[in-house]
Protein backbone atom coordinates (compact mmCIF):
# COMPACT_ATOMS: atom_id res chain seq x y z
CA UNK A 1 0.00 0.00 0.00
CA UNK A 2 1.71 3.46 -0.59
CA UNK A 3 2.17 6.38 1.57
CA UNK A 4 -1.11 8.27 -0.01
CA UNK A 5 -3.10 5.34 0.26
CA UNK A 6 -2.20 5.28 4.34
CA UNK A 7 -2.55 8.82 4.41
CA UNK A 8 -5.95 8.78 3.26
CA UNK A 9 -7.61 5.55 4.71
CA UNK A 10 -6.32 7.03 8.39
CA UNK A 11 -7.68 10.69 7.62
CA UNK A 12 -10.54 10.21 5.73
CA UNK A 13 -11.60 6.30 5.42
CA UNK A 14 -10.83 5.35 8.84
CA UNK A 15 -11.08 8.46 10.98
CA UNK A 16 -10.15 7.54 13.94
CA UNK A 17 -12.98 9.77 15.76
CA UNK A 18 -15.67 9.64 13.35
CA UNK A 19 -15.33 6.23 11.72
CA UNK A 20 -13.76 4.20 14.51
CA UNK A 21 -14.49 6.04 17.41
CA UNK A 22 -11.36 6.22 19.45
CA UNK A 23 -10.47 9.09 21.57
CA UNK A 24 -13.78 10.74 22.03
CA UNK A 25 -12.69 11.94 25.42
CA UNK A 26 -10.76 14.97 24.22
CA UNK A 27 -13.05 15.13 20.85
CA UNK A 28 -15.54 16.11 23.53
CA UNK A 29 -14.21 17.96 25.73
CA UNK A 30 -11.41 19.82 24.08
CA UNK A 31 -13.70 21.09 21.10
CA UNK A 32 -15.30 23.95 22.87
CA UNK A 33 -12.69 26.51 21.48
CA UNK A 34 -10.62 26.67 17.90
CA UNK A 35 -7.31 27.42 19.67
CA UNK A 36 -6.68 25.13 21.82
CA UNK A 37 -8.70 22.17 19.85
CA UNK A 38 -5.80 22.59 17.17
CA UNK A 39 -3.25 22.59 20.00
CA UNK A 40 -4.84 19.45 21.41
CA UNK A 41 -4.52 18.22 17.94
CA UNK A 42 -1.24 18.79 16.80
CA UNK A 43 -0.08 17.39 20.44
CA UNK A 44 -2.20 14.48 19.45
CA UNK A 45 -0.66 13.98 16.13
CA UNK A 46 2.99 14.45 17.68
CA UNK A 47 2.49 11.69 19.99
CA UNK A 48 0.68 9.29 17.90
CA UNK A 49 3.38 9.49 15.05
CA UNK A 50 6.22 8.48 17.10
CA UNK A 51 4.55 6.56 19.40
CA UNK A 52 3.57 4.60 16.28
CA UNK A 53 7.51 4.35 15.50
CA UNK A 54 8.39 3.24 19.06
CA UNK A 55 6.01 1.11 19.13
CA UNK A 56 7.08 -0.77 16.01
CA UNK A 57 11.00 -0.90 17.55
CA UNK A 58 9.66 -2.53 21.11
CA UNK A 59 7.53 -4.95 18.22
CA UNK A 60 10.40 -5.74 16.02
CA UNK A 61 13.39 -5.90 18.40
CA UNK A 62 12.17 -6.84 22.32
CA UNK A 63 8.93 -8.38 21.66
CA UNK A 64 9.17 -10.21 18.28
CA UNK A 65 12.78 -12.11 19.04
CA UNK A 66 12.26 -12.88 22.51
CA UNK A 67 8.77 -14.26 21.77
CA UNK A 68 6.83 -12.18 24.70
CA UNK A 69 4.31 -10.48 22.13
CA UNK A 70 2.21 -10.95 25.07
CA UNK A 71 3.40 -8.41 26.44
CA UNK A 72 2.57 -5.76 23.66
CA UNK A 73 -0.33 -3.67 25.61
CA UNK A 74 1.39 -2.78 29.02
CA UNK A 75 4.94 -2.03 27.28
CA UNK A 76 2.95 0.07 24.16
CA UNK A 77 1.25 1.84 27.34
CA UNK A 78 4.71 2.64 29.10
CA UNK A 79 6.26 3.97 25.70
CA UNK A 80 2.91 6.11 25.35
CA UNK A 81 2.73 7.20 28.52
CA UNK A 82 6.32 8.70 28.85
CA UNK A 83 5.64 10.16 25.65
CA UNK A 84 2.58 12.49 26.65
CA UNK A 85 5.02 12.89 29.84
CA UNK A 86 7.46 13.96 27.41
CA UNK A 87 5.04 16.63 25.65
CA UNK A 88 3.45 17.70 28.56
CA UNK A 89 7.08 19.15 30.16
CA UNK A 90 7.56 20.45 26.00
CA UNK A 91 4.52 21.77 26.17
CA UNK A 92 4.51 23.93 29.61
CA UNK A 93 8.18 24.94 29.17
CA UNK A 94 7.28 26.44 25.37
CA UNK A 95 3.65 27.57 25.80
CA UNK A 96 2.20 27.82 29.27
CA UNK A 97 -1.20 29.14 27.69
CA UNK A 98 -1.50 26.27 25.46
CA UNK A 99 -0.42 24.22 28.59
CA UNK A 100 -4.04 25.95 30.59
CA UNK A 101 -6.40 25.74 27.74
CA UNK A 102 -5.68 21.72 27.47
CA UNK A 103 -5.83 21.27 31.49
CA UNK A 104 -6.60 17.94 32.51
CA UNK A 105 -6.95 16.33 28.83
CA UNK A 106 -2.90 16.77 28.03
CA UNK A 107 -2.33 14.07 30.46
CA UNK A 108 -4.83 12.22 29.74
CA UNK A 109 -3.92 11.78 26.30
CA UNK A 110 -2.33 8.34 28.19
CA UNK A 111 -4.93 6.86 28.30
CA UNK A 112 -6.38 8.09 24.74
CA UNK A 113 -7.35 4.90 22.93
CA UNK A 114 -6.77 6.67 19.53
CA UNK A 115 -2.92 6.34 20.82
CA UNK A 116 -2.58 2.68 21.63
CA UNK A 117 -5.02 2.39 18.57
CA UNK A 118 -2.53 3.54 16.54
CA UNK A 119 0.13 1.46 18.07
CA UNK A 120 -2.19 -1.78 17.52
CA UNK A 121 -3.29 -1.17 13.82
CA UNK A 122 -0.17 -0.71 12.72
CA UNK A 123 1.70 -3.60 14.33
CA UNK A 124 -1.34 -5.79 13.34
CA UNK A 125 -1.35 -4.46 9.30
CA UNK A 126 2.39 -5.97 9.12
CA UNK A 127 3.74 -2.23 8.51
CA UNK A 128 7.32 -1.22 7.98
CA UNK A 129 8.53 1.47 10.38
CA UNK A 130 8.26 4.43 7.39
CA UNK A 131 5.18 3.15 7.19
CA UNK A 132 3.55 3.10 10.94
CA UNK A 133 5.43 6.64 11.31
CA UNK A 134 3.12 7.46 8.13
CA UNK A 135 -0.12 5.89 9.72
CA UNK A 136 1.00 7.93 13.02
CA UNK A 137 0.83 11.09 11.64
CA UNK A 138 -2.09 10.80 9.10
CA UNK A 139 -4.07 9.30 11.72
CA UNK A 140 -3.25 12.62 14.13
CA UNK A 141 -4.09 14.67 11.30
CA UNK A 142 -7.52 12.57 11.07
CA UNK A 143 -8.03 13.39 14.82
CA UNK A 144 -6.90 17.32 13.92
CA UNK A 145 -9.46 17.12 11.12
CA UNK A 146 -12.43 16.15 13.30
CA UNK A 147 -11.45 18.02 16.49
CA UNK A 148 -11.20 20.73 14.21
CA UNK A 149 -14.12 20.78 12.16
CA UNK A 150 -15.84 20.31 15.58
CA UNK A 151 -14.55 23.69 17.38
CA UNK A 152 -15.35 25.37 14.92
CA UNK A 153 -19.31 23.89 14.71
CA UNK A 154 -19.22 24.42 18.45
CA UNK A 155 -18.21 28.43 18.57
CA UNK A 156 -20.94 28.29 16.02
CA UNK A 157 -23.21 26.67 18.10
CA UNK A 158 -22.25 28.88 21.54
CA UNK A 159 -24.34 31.74 20.12
CA UNK A 160 -27.38 29.84 18.68
CA UNK A 161 -30.70 29.42 20.52
CA UNK A 162 -30.26 25.57 21.43
CA UNK A 163 -33.19 23.56 24.14
CA UNK A 164 -31.71 23.59 27.85
CA UNK A 165 -31.67 19.63 27.94
CA UNK A 166 -29.56 19.96 24.92
CA UNK A 167 -26.90 22.56 25.97
CA UNK A 168 -23.20 22.01 26.02
CA UNK A 169 -22.29 17.63 25.79
CA UNK A 170 -26.05 16.22 24.52
CA UNK A 171 -25.18 18.47 21.63
CA UNK A 172 -22.04 18.21 20.67
CA UNK A 173 -22.81 14.23 20.83
CA UNK A 174 -25.69 14.23 18.52
CA UNK A 175 -23.23 16.80 16.04
CA UNK A 176 -20.45 14.24 16.34
CA UNK A 177 -22.99 11.79 15.63
CA UNK A 178 -24.45 13.56 12.00
CA UNK A 179 -20.36 14.36 11.61
CA UNK A 180 -19.72 10.38 11.45
CA UNK A 181 -22.53 9.84 9.00
CA UNK A 182 -21.15 12.20 6.94
CA UNK A 183 -17.86 10.32 7.14
CA UNK A 184 -19.59 7.08 6.15
CA UNK A 185 -19.65 8.96 2.41
CA UNK A 186 -15.34 7.72 2.43
CA UNK A 187 -15.27 4.17 2.29
CA UNK A 188 -12.98 1.78 0.34
CA UNK A 189 -14.33 2.05 -3.28
CA UNK A 190 -13.54 5.66 -2.86
CA UNK A 191 -10.02 4.92 -2.13
CA UNK A 192 -9.80 2.47 -4.95
CA UNK A 193 -11.30 5.31 -7.53
CA UNK A 194 -9.10 7.44 -5.93
CA UNK A 195 -5.58 5.67 -6.61
CA UNK A 196 -6.47 2.83 -8.73
CA UNK B 1 9.32 -21.21 30.19
CA UNK B 2 11.08 -19.79 32.40
CA UNK B 3 13.05 -17.39 30.30
CA UNK B 4 10.34 -16.10 28.86
CA UNK B 5 9.07 -14.82 32.36
CA UNK B 6 12.66 -14.02 32.86
CA UNK B 7 12.64 -12.33 29.30
CA UNK B 8 9.19 -10.31 30.14
CA UNK B 9 10.53 -9.49 33.50
CA UNK B 10 13.54 -7.83 32.40
CA UNK B 11 11.97 -6.35 28.91
CA UNK B 12 9.96 -4.60 30.87
CA UNK B 13 12.20 -3.56 34.05
CA UNK B 14 14.53 -2.61 31.97
CA UNK B 15 12.48 -0.20 29.34
CA UNK B 16 10.34 1.33 32.33
CA UNK B 17 14.14 1.81 34.03
CA UNK B 18 15.28 3.53 30.66
CA UNK B 19 12.12 5.68 29.65
CA UNK B 20 12.20 7.04 33.67
CA UNK B 21 15.75 8.32 33.27
CA UNK B 22 14.89 9.71 30.13
CA UNK B 23 12.25 11.49 31.55
CA UNK B 24 14.34 12.94 34.70
CA UNK B 25 16.57 13.83 31.97
CA UNK B 26 14.11 16.05 30.16
CA UNK B 27 12.80 17.25 33.52
CA UNK B 28 16.13 18.95 34.11
CA UNK B 29 16.04 20.23 30.32
CA UNK B 30 12.92 21.87 30.52
CA UNK B 31 12.29 22.53 34.01
CA UNK B 32 9.95 26.24 34.31
CA UNK B 33 11.70 28.48 36.06
CA UNK B 34 8.91 30.31 38.71
CA UNK B 35 9.80 33.14 40.68
CA UNK B 36 8.73 32.00 44.64
CA UNK B 37 6.91 35.68 44.92
CA UNK B 38 4.83 34.90 41.68
CA UNK B 39 2.86 32.22 43.94
CA UNK B 40 2.89 34.48 47.25
CA UNK B 41 1.05 37.46 45.33
CA UNK B 42 -1.20 34.74 43.87
CA UNK B 43 -2.04 33.46 46.72
CA UNK B 44 -2.90 37.08 48.01
CA UNK B 45 -5.30 37.99 44.95
CA UNK B 46 -8.59 37.11 45.22
CA UNK B 47 -8.35 34.38 42.39
CA UNK B 48 -11.54 35.10 40.42
CA UNK B 49 -9.81 35.82 37.38
CA UNK B 50 -12.29 38.97 36.80
CA UNK B 51 -9.28 40.70 34.58
CA UNK B 52 -10.22 43.91 35.40
CA UNK B 53 -6.56 44.78 35.71
CA UNK B 54 -5.99 44.29 32.51
CA UNK B 55 -4.25 41.12 32.72
CA UNK B 56 -5.36 37.31 32.03
CA UNK B 57 -6.47 36.62 34.90
CA UNK B 58 -4.89 36.78 38.78
CA UNK B 59 -1.37 34.04 38.23
CA UNK B 60 -1.31 36.92 34.98
CA UNK B 61 -1.22 39.88 37.04
CA UNK B 62 0.87 38.01 39.55
CA UNK B 63 3.36 37.30 37.47
CA UNK B 64 3.39 40.94 35.71
CA UNK B 65 4.01 42.32 38.95
CA UNK B 66 7.28 40.31 39.41
CA UNK B 67 8.20 40.41 36.09
CA UNK B 68 6.89 43.49 34.04
CA UNK B 69 7.27 45.95 37.33
CA UNK B 70 3.74 46.30 36.94
CA UNK B 71 1.67 48.84 39.19
CA UNK B 72 0.51 47.08 42.41
CA UNK B 73 -2.78 48.83 42.72
CA UNK B 74 -4.22 47.54 39.99
CA UNK B 75 -6.62 44.84 41.45
CA UNK B 76 -10.20 46.78 42.24
CA UNK B 77 -11.95 43.64 43.68
CA UNK B 78 -9.29 43.50 45.98
CA UNK B 79 -8.23 47.17 47.03
CA UNK B 80 -6.43 48.90 49.14
CA UNK B 81 -6.04 45.02 51.20
CA UNK B 82 -4.76 43.59 48.19
CA UNK B 83 -2.56 46.41 47.61
CA UNK B 84 -0.80 46.82 50.94
CA UNK B 85 -0.10 43.01 51.13
CA UNK B 86 1.37 42.72 47.70
CA UNK B 87 3.48 45.59 48.64
CA UNK B 88 4.43 43.59 51.93
CA UNK B 89 5.49 41.03 49.55
CA UNK B 90 7.85 43.06 47.57
CA UNK B 91 8.93 44.80 50.23
CA UNK B 92 8.03 48.25 48.96
CA UNK B 93 5.24 50.62 50.35
CA UNK B 94 1.72 50.74 48.17
CA UNK B 95 0.05 54.04 48.81
CA UNK B 96 -3.80 53.03 47.69
CA UNK B 97 -5.58 56.79 46.56
CA UNK B 98 -8.96 56.90 45.48
CA UNK B 99 -12.01 55.90 46.49
CA UNK B 100 -14.28 52.34 45.95
CA UNK B 101 -16.32 52.48 42.94
CA UNK B 102 -18.95 50.81 41.84
CA UNK B 103 -20.99 50.03 38.75
CA UNK B 104 -24.60 50.83 38.21
CA UNK B 105 -26.88 50.71 35.24
CA UNK B 106 -28.59 53.78 34.83
CA UNK B 107 -32.05 52.93 33.63
CA UNK B 108 -35.11 51.31 34.88
CA UNK B 109 -37.00 51.47 31.86
CA UNK B 110 -38.96 48.35 31.71
CA UNK B 111 -41.65 46.61 28.88
CA UNK B 112 -44.04 48.61 30.94
CA UNK B 113 -42.63 51.85 31.12
CA UNK B 114 -41.11 51.90 27.56
CA UNK B 115 -42.44 51.78 24.14
CA UNK B 116 -40.74 49.24 21.46
CA UNK B 117 -40.42 50.45 17.67
CA UNK B 118 -40.48 46.75 17.27
CA UNK B 119 -40.85 43.14 18.25
CA UNK B 120 -36.95 41.49 18.88
CA UNK B 121 -36.82 37.85 18.13
CA UNK B 122 -33.47 37.08 18.08
CA UNK B 123 -30.48 35.77 19.85
CA UNK B 124 -30.16 36.95 23.44
CA UNK B 125 -27.23 39.46 23.62
CA UNK B 126 -27.82 42.82 24.17
CA UNK B 127 -25.22 43.28 21.41
CA UNK B 128 -26.43 41.25 18.85
CA UNK B 129 -29.73 43.10 19.16
CA UNK B 130 -27.96 46.47 19.30
CA UNK B 131 -26.67 45.84 15.70
CA UNK B 132 -30.16 45.76 15.05
CA UNK B 133 -31.42 49.20 14.77
CA UNK B 134 -29.89 50.20 18.02
CA UNK B 135 -32.15 47.67 19.90
CA UNK B 136 -36.18 47.20 20.36
CA UNK B 137 -36.92 50.04 22.38
CA UNK B 138 -37.23 53.46 20.97
CA UNK B 139 -34.79 55.12 23.36
CA UNK B 140 -31.26 54.29 22.01
CA UNK B 141 -30.01 55.21 25.02
CA UNK B 142 -31.02 52.95 28.01
CA UNK B 143 -30.82 49.09 29.13
CA UNK B 144 -31.39 46.99 26.51
CA UNK B 145 -32.31 44.37 29.39
CA UNK B 146 -31.68 40.99 27.52
CA UNK B 147 -28.51 40.65 29.96
CA UNK B 148 -24.84 40.40 28.64
CA UNK B 149 -23.46 42.22 31.44
CA UNK B 150 -25.09 39.12 33.56
CA UNK B 151 -23.21 36.98 31.68
CA UNK B 152 -20.24 38.34 32.19
CA UNK B 153 -20.37 39.36 35.60
CA UNK B 154 -17.81 37.13 37.44
CA UNK B 155 -19.21 37.53 40.38
CA UNK B 156 -23.21 37.60 40.22
CA UNK B 157 -23.90 41.02 40.87
CA UNK B 158 -26.42 41.82 38.51
CA UNK B 159 -29.54 40.51 38.67
CA UNK B 160 -33.02 40.87 36.59
CA UNK B 161 -35.68 42.03 38.75
CA UNK B 162 -39.13 40.86 39.26
CA UNK B 163 -39.66 44.19 37.47
CA UNK B 164 -37.64 44.07 34.53
CA UNK B 165 -34.88 45.73 34.53
CA UNK B 166 -31.69 44.82 35.71
CA UNK B 167 -29.66 46.39 39.32
CA UNK B 168 -26.50 45.42 40.38
CA UNK B 169 -26.14 44.66 44.25
CA UNK B 170 -23.35 47.03 45.11
CA UNK B 171 -21.97 44.59 48.02
CA UNK B 172 -21.04 42.16 45.65
CA UNK B 173 -20.08 44.30 42.97
CA UNK B 174 -16.10 44.33 42.42
CA UNK B 175 -15.50 47.15 39.69
CA UNK B 176 -14.14 45.08 37.32
CA UNK B 177 -15.64 46.86 34.53
CA UNK B 178 -16.48 43.83 32.38
CA UNK B 179 -20.07 44.62 32.32
CA UNK B 180 -19.37 48.39 31.05
CA UNK B 181 -17.15 46.86 28.48
CA UNK B 182 -20.15 44.87 26.90
CA UNK B 183 -22.89 46.87 27.41
CA UNK B 184 -23.76 48.75 23.90
CA UNK B 185 -25.54 51.66 25.03
CA UNK B 186 -23.23 52.66 27.72
CA UNK B 187 -25.88 52.69 30.45
CA UNK B 188 -23.56 51.15 33.09
CA UNK B 189 -21.60 53.84 34.10
CA UNK B 190 -19.04 53.76 37.90
CA UNK B 191 -20.49 55.72 40.88
CA UNK B 192 -18.98 55.57 44.59
CA UNK B 193 -20.10 52.79 46.38
CA UNK B 194 -20.69 55.65 49.25
CA UNK B 195 -23.56 57.45 46.59
CA UNK B 196 -26.72 56.96 47.20
CA UNK B 197 -28.89 58.65 44.93
CA UNK B 198 -28.98 58.01 41.05
CA UNK B 199 -29.93 59.27 37.84
CA UNK B 200 -31.60 56.66 36.72
CA UNK B 201 -31.27 57.91 33.22
CA UNK B 202 -28.99 58.00 30.63
CA UNK B 203 -30.99 59.73 27.50
CA UNK B 204 -30.14 63.17 25.96
CA UNK B 205 -33.04 63.48 23.61
CA UNK B 206 -35.25 66.54 24.67
CA UNK B 207 -37.91 66.38 27.08
CA UNK B 208 -40.45 66.56 25.15
CA UNK B 209 -39.43 63.20 22.99
CA UNK B 210 -38.48 61.35 26.02
CA UNK B 211 -42.27 61.71 27.21
CA UNK B 212 -43.17 60.29 24.54
CA UNK B 213 -41.56 56.64 24.54
CA UNK B 214 -40.53 56.50 28.36
CA UNK B 215 -42.30 57.36 31.45
CA UNK B 216 -39.50 56.77 34.01
CA UNK B 217 -36.88 59.07 31.26
CA UNK B 218 -34.90 62.28 32.31
CA UNK B 219 -36.63 65.30 30.73
CA UNK B 220 -34.11 67.95 32.05
CA UNK B 221 -36.68 69.85 34.04
CA UNK B 222 -34.25 71.41 36.44
CA UNK B 223 -36.51 70.59 39.34
CA UNK B 224 -33.75 68.44 40.63
CA UNK B 225 -31.15 71.53 40.40
CA UNK B 226 -33.53 73.74 42.04
CA UNK B 227 -35.01 71.78 45.34
CA UNK B 228 -31.72 70.59 46.61
CA UNK B 229 -29.23 72.62 45.57
CA UNK B 230 -26.35 71.81 47.13
CA UNK B 231 -26.79 67.96 45.98
CA UNK B 232 -24.46 68.39 43.08
CA UNK B 233 -26.89 68.16 40.25
CA UNK B 234 -26.05 69.38 36.78
CA UNK B 235 -28.92 68.98 33.80
CA UNK B 236 -26.77 69.28 30.53
CA UNK B 237 -27.65 68.03 27.74
CA UNK B 238 -31.54 67.59 28.75
CA UNK B 239 -30.14 64.67 31.28
CA UNK B 240 -29.34 65.28 34.86
CA UNK B 241 -26.24 64.34 36.54
CA UNK B 242 -24.68 64.05 39.84
CA UNK B 243 -21.66 65.42 41.04
CA UNK B 244 -21.25 62.87 44.32
CA UNK B 245 -17.93 65.13 45.52
CA UNK B 246 -20.96 67.42 47.12
CA UNK B 247 -22.22 66.55 49.93
CA UNK B 248 -25.52 67.85 49.87
CA UNK B 249 -28.72 66.20 50.81
CA UNK B 250 -30.60 64.73 47.73
CA UNK B 251 -33.20 63.44 49.56
CA UNK B 252 -35.65 66.66 47.73
CA UNK B 253 -35.02 66.11 44.69
CA UNK B 254 -35.51 62.50 44.46
CA UNK B 255 -39.34 63.39 46.07
CA UNK B 256 -40.13 66.00 43.20
CA UNK B 257 -38.47 64.78 40.07
CA UNK B 258 -41.36 64.58 37.64
CA UNK B 259 -40.58 61.18 35.74
CA UNK B 260 -39.10 59.52 39.49
CA UNK B 261 -35.82 58.89 37.47
CA UNK B 262 -33.88 59.96 40.34
CA UNK B 263 -33.91 57.43 42.89
CA UNK B 264 -32.62 56.08 46.18
CA UNK B 265 -31.06 53.04 46.13
CA UNK B 266 -31.30 52.31 49.52
CA UNK B 267 -34.76 52.76 49.36
CA UNK B 268 -35.89 49.40 47.17
CA UNK B 269 -38.62 50.27 44.66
Amino acid sequence: MTYIGIIITFVFINNFILTQFLGLCPFIGVSKNVESAVGMGFAVTFVMSIAALATWAIQNFILVPLNIEFLQTITFILMIAALVQFVEMFIQKSSPSLYKALGIYLPLITTNCAVLGIALIAVRSNYNAIESFVAGIAAGLGFLLAILLMSTIREKLDAEWIPAPLRGTPIAFITGGLMALAFMAFDKTLLNNLIG
Amino acid sequence: MIDRVLYAFLSVGILGGLLGLALAFAARIFAVKKDKRIEEVEGVLPSINCGACGYPGCSGYAEAIINEDADMTLCSPGGADVATKIGEIMGVEVSVSGEKLVAQIHCRGTNETSLKKYEYKGIEDCNAMHSAFGGDKICPYGCLGLGSCIKVCPVDAIVKTEYGYLDIDKDKCIACGKCIDVCPTGVIKMIPYRAREIVACNSTDKGGAVRKYCSVGCIGCKMCEKKSPEGGFKVDNFLASIDYNAEGSRAEAVEVCPAKCIIDLDVAD
